[in-house]
């Protein structure tokens, strides 16, 4: 079971031929995700071009030749661009002021980023919920100072939304980008300060660009996962605020249309892979998904 | 005198990767009580062979013997041999008592024997109080020390040292060294030592194996490798030499001579006898730095001395010593160690002088490496 | 960098800083205090101080089957993960097999997969199976998505545990199994830990997969909840959020704990 003698080289020099029985332990996991993970996207796929029976490609023709899907389409995508943004705008300079600060306070910012990224996704919607509502926290707080005479409409908006999404995501933009910025040495900012760069020029030209393999892992992270919202947009968006997710929830739940809900199921699976694929060639995904297996 | 049986026989012992050849046909004896130190540059196959000694690998071919038993296919924990590793290998979840009793657990000894042997282990390397503490509680030195007192504490047939002393700053090195050495002999220990550093395989061995290329250069104790090199190899490692390289020509039964350009030296008859080398090879004379004299430009020669002219280059203060580094006509250059003597002359750079040695202090050896000359 | 640090640009990053752990903590806080109010409706400030809603939360029927739920899927989900990741990381860290990347692809991809597409997917070839609706059901969803964290998290303390110890183990005389109990195992052990909390933690907040995977007569404590912030909210929901936050964050600092206390290398 051992493939070339190449790899052999480069595994530390252990037991002796006693290295293939380990592998039979993935056996388990793996018969697992098989059946209960693997078998049913694969029968979900089938089932997008057999219900109904005959089927084919209809339930595609369908999703693709319709305005209104094709509105929720870029909506998806829309929604998913701008909380990226705004967790790259929020987070950045956050991960930034991480890698600086002394050990201690830098431990503790990183608790304030992982208790929220650990913590319950419907609580913390339902948080932004009675924040944002009409008669919620922020506007109750805006009429008692006077500044305001009537409820602004926060809630049910895209606005809302993002400022929801943003908030869940953002512990995934700022993980990626802090761990590459610790590992900047600090020793380059000397350097091009002794070479004569101002501390902005030395930011922007140095800094910056070391920087840009986590700002590309946090990005293709948070996009990613937005893409797959359900919970979020479903509390704090309005009508016009559907997500696919949303759709595909509704053709199953209410519908009953297993078909065409599989079916739009398979495409944003589609769409995913694809930008994972397309962004395999500029990052190392196990940079960013981690990964068991060593390079 | 009976024979005794030596405590390890490597046979023979190959270990290849693939197409890379680490280890190339090792025979070693080794006695019992004896202190071999197995010495060479990095990748020269000495970690190698005492990892495939302990049974972390298996070799490619040949046999491994210990105490007369072969161990070719044993399994590393039924071989019986304690080991010191680089990092020192201690366990980070147990303290050091329980890294020391460890081996002891394994061979399922009863309580009052491993704490009785724990506690004697620890007083041997002088740590006794310190074995409840954790390793990351422990200094560089003292996590040595605790290693060492875990791979003896079991009384192996044979202790394997990889390099046990190369974390460590150079005082703390040398004090080590004594300490291992103490340890071995009160124990009567086998010990195959395996490190880059000369100085310390000199200080440490009963007999050194010079490693290059995967096989050994020459077994030796000190004198033999510095004085009696069998190879350019070893006279270039151990300690520091000047080579001249040349052409050897045979003077009957007087020795002979060594050409290179316009200059002629005189080779002894030991050397050339011991070289045996034919007319017209290629050849390297090898002169310490220390049984080489300069001359004032001029001087008369000394009957039974080599002679060469020079140019001084950089002059070394080395404390006691001075250190001339000499280019000869050709560019080859050459170094001179001299000691400092109240009131002696001093020699600056561009200074031409005279470069001279006794005959008999001229080593003759096979020139493998003639492509640089 | 921080000896080129000025002072104006200090306090700016400084209030930067400030805002964004305001803005990653204070609206989730913001529930905690609520869930305390006499109120028949949730409000900000709270007025007064009661813990009916909690009492609520433990005697109604509804809510404290969910919770009780909650716990016994999250516990089952974790031990089931915990097992399977382990073995799974020990054979991809250790192992040499064909198809190792294809191993490591596949039990990673459910993080991938947006969670709504594999509720679906497992809903629709459940309900064949008849395990969609119960326990077991719910279970092995949760398995399934929580496998990653755990393999991740063995799979690196594997990957930085020096391999030296393992060789010293067997030439101090002991065999692979023996090396596996006292040495690689306890050193692991933090990140076989982590994995149990991490999964934990992702089947006692997951709510995308347990809408579908529950029932009327089996429901978790974040369905409960889903259904009931839909339709008119009273404090309980709440008290079911405080109660969520507090077992995420004790569960946290434990695994903070446990990572503390684990020997340095």
């Amino acid at each position: 079971m051992t493939t070339a003698g190449e790899t052999r080289r480069r595994t530390p020099p252990s037991l002796a031929g006693k290295r293939d029985r380990w592998s039979w332990l993935v056996i388990p996991a793996t018969v697992f995700l098989a059946a209960f993970f693997l078998v049913p996207l694969v029968a979900m796929v089938i089932r997008s071009v057999t219900d109904p029976v005959d089927a084919g490609i209809s339930n595609y023709e369908r999703f693709f030749s319709q305005e209104a899907y094709a509105r929720v389409l870029v909506n998806t995508f829309w929604i998913a661009v701008l909380s990226t943004a705004a967790c790259l705008a929020i987070g950045y300079p956050f991960a930034y002021l991480m890698s600086i600060v002394p050990g201690r306070w830098s431990g503790l910012l990183l608790i304030a980023v992982l208790l929220p990224f650990w913590s319950s996704l419907l609580v913390r919607t339902f948080a932004w919920q009675v924040l944002l509502r009409d008669t919620g926290v922020i506007n109750r707080f805006l009429l008692d100072l006077g500044l305001i005479d009537e409820p602004l409409t926060l809630i049910r908006t895209t606005g809302g939304v993002i400022v929801g999404m943003s908030h869940i995501l953002l512990p995934f933009m700022v993980l990626p980008i802090y761990a590459v910025m610790r590992r900047i040495d600090p020793e380059f900012g000397r350097a091009a300060a002794n070479l004569g760069a101002s501390p902005f020029a030395a930011f922007i030209r140095v800094f910056v660009p070391l920087s840009l393999p986590g700002v590309l892992a946090g990005c293709l992270l948070v996009f990613v996962l937005a893409l797959g919202f359900y919970i979020t947009p479903a509390l704090l968006g309005g009508l016009g605020d559907q997500m696919i997710s949303q759709l595909i929830v509704q053709q199953i739940q209410q519908r009953l249309d297993w078909g065409f809900g599989t079916a739009m199921s398979v495409v944003l699976v589609g769409i995913t892979l694809a930008i994972l694929f397309i962004s395999s060639r500029a990052i190392r995904l196990q940079d960013v998904f981690g990964s068991a297996v060593e390079d | 005198m009976t024979s005794e049986q030596p405590a390890l026989v490597l046979r023979d012992l190959r270990k290849t990767f693939g197409s890379a050849v680490a280890v190339d046909g090792i025979d070693l004896e080794v006695r019992r009580g004896e202190f071999v130190t197995l010495l060479g540059p990095s990748g020269s196959g000495k970690t190698t062979t005492l990892r495939m000694i302990a049974g972390f690998m298996s070799p490619s071919g040949g046999s491994i013997e210990i105490d007369g038993q072969d161990m070719t296919r044993v399994p590393p924990y039924r071989r019986d041999v304690g080991m010191v590793f680089q990092n020192y290998a201690l366990f980070p979840h147990m303290t050091a008592a329980q890294n020391v009793a460890f081996p002891l657990r394994m061979r399922r000894q009863s309580r009052p024997d491993v704490e009785r042997r724990v506690s004697e282990a620890l007083d041997l390397v002088k740590l006794r109080d310190l074995g409840g503490r954790y390793p990351r509680q422990l200094s560089g030195g003292q996590q040595q020390r605790i290693a060492l007192a875990r791979a003896v504490v079991f009384q192996p047939r044979l202790l394997l040292m990889d390099e046990p002393l190369g974390a460590l700053d150079r005082k703390l090195r040398e004090s080590l060294q004594l300490e291992i050495i103490r340890v071995s002999r009160e124990l009567g220990a086998t010990v195959l030592y395996v490190t880059h550093d000369q100085e310390e395989a000199l200080v440490m061995s009963d007999r050194i194996a010079i490693f290059s290329e995967g096989r050994i250069e020459q077994l030796g104790n000190g004198e033999d490798l510095y004085d009696r090199p069998a190879s350019l190899f070893v006279a270039d490692f151990i300690g520091e030499s000047n080579i001249l390289r040349g052409r050897y020509e045979a003077d009957g039964a007087d020795g002979g001579w060594m050409t290179r350009g316009p200059w002629r030296w005189r080779v002894g008859r030991v050397a050339a006898e011991q070289a045996a080398l034919e007319a017209g090879a290629a050849a390297a004379l090898v002169i310490r730095p220390e049984r080489t004299r300069i001359l004032d430009g001029g001087s008369d020669l000394v009957p039974g001395s080599n002679v060469v002219d020079a140019t001084v280059g950089e002059v070394l203060n080395l404390g006691p010593d001075t250190k001339y580094e000499l280019t000869l006509e050709g560019g080859q250059r050459v170094s001179v160690r001299e000691p400092r003597e109240r009131g002696g002359r001093e020699l600056h750079r561009g200074d031409q002088v005279r470069l001279t040695w006794a005959v008999e202090d001229g080593l003759l050896l096979a020139d493998r490496d003639v492509t640089s000359t | 960098m921080s000896d080129s640090w000025r002072q104006p640009r200090r306090i700016l990053m400084v209030g930067l800083g400030a805002l964004t752990v305001f803005y990653l903590l204070a609206p989730t806080l913001v529930i905690v205090p609520m869930s305390f109010t006499e109120a028949r409706i949730l409000s900000f400030p709270p007025e007064g101080f009661t813990l009916d809603w909690y009492e609520r939360m433990v005697t109604d029927r509804q809510w404290s089957t969910g919770l009780a739920n909650s716990f016994q899927v999250a516990l089952l989900t974790a031990i089931l993960a915990t097992v399977l990741g382990t073995l799974a990381a020990l054979g991809l860290t250790r192992g040499r097999f064909l198809g190792r990347t294809a191993v490591n692809a596949l039990v990673l991809s459910p993080l991938i997969v947006p969670v709504v597409v594999i509720a679906i997917g497992m809903f629709g070839l459940f309900v064949q199976w008849r395990i969609a609706g119960s326990l077991v059901g719910l279970v092995v969803a949760h398995t399934a998505l929580a496998l990653p964290f755990v393999v991740v998290a063995v799979a690196t303390s594997l990957r930085t545990m020096d391999r030296n110890l393992e060789l010293a183990a067997a030439n101090l005389g002991a065999d692979p199994r023996r090396s596996f109990q006292h040495i690689t195992f306890p050193i692991i052990l933090p990140g076989v830990l982590t994995g149990a909390i991490f999964s934990f933690i992702t089947s006692w907040d997951e709510v995308v997969i347990a809408i579908f995977m529950t029932s009327a007569r089996f429901r978790t404590l974040p369905v409960e909840m889903w259904e009931q912030v839909r339709q008119a909210v009273d404090p309980t929901v709440a008290a079911v959020s405080t109660t969520l936050l507090v077992v995420t964050t004790v569960l946290l600092v434990l695994l903070l704990v446990v990572r503390r206390q684990a020997p340095a290398q």
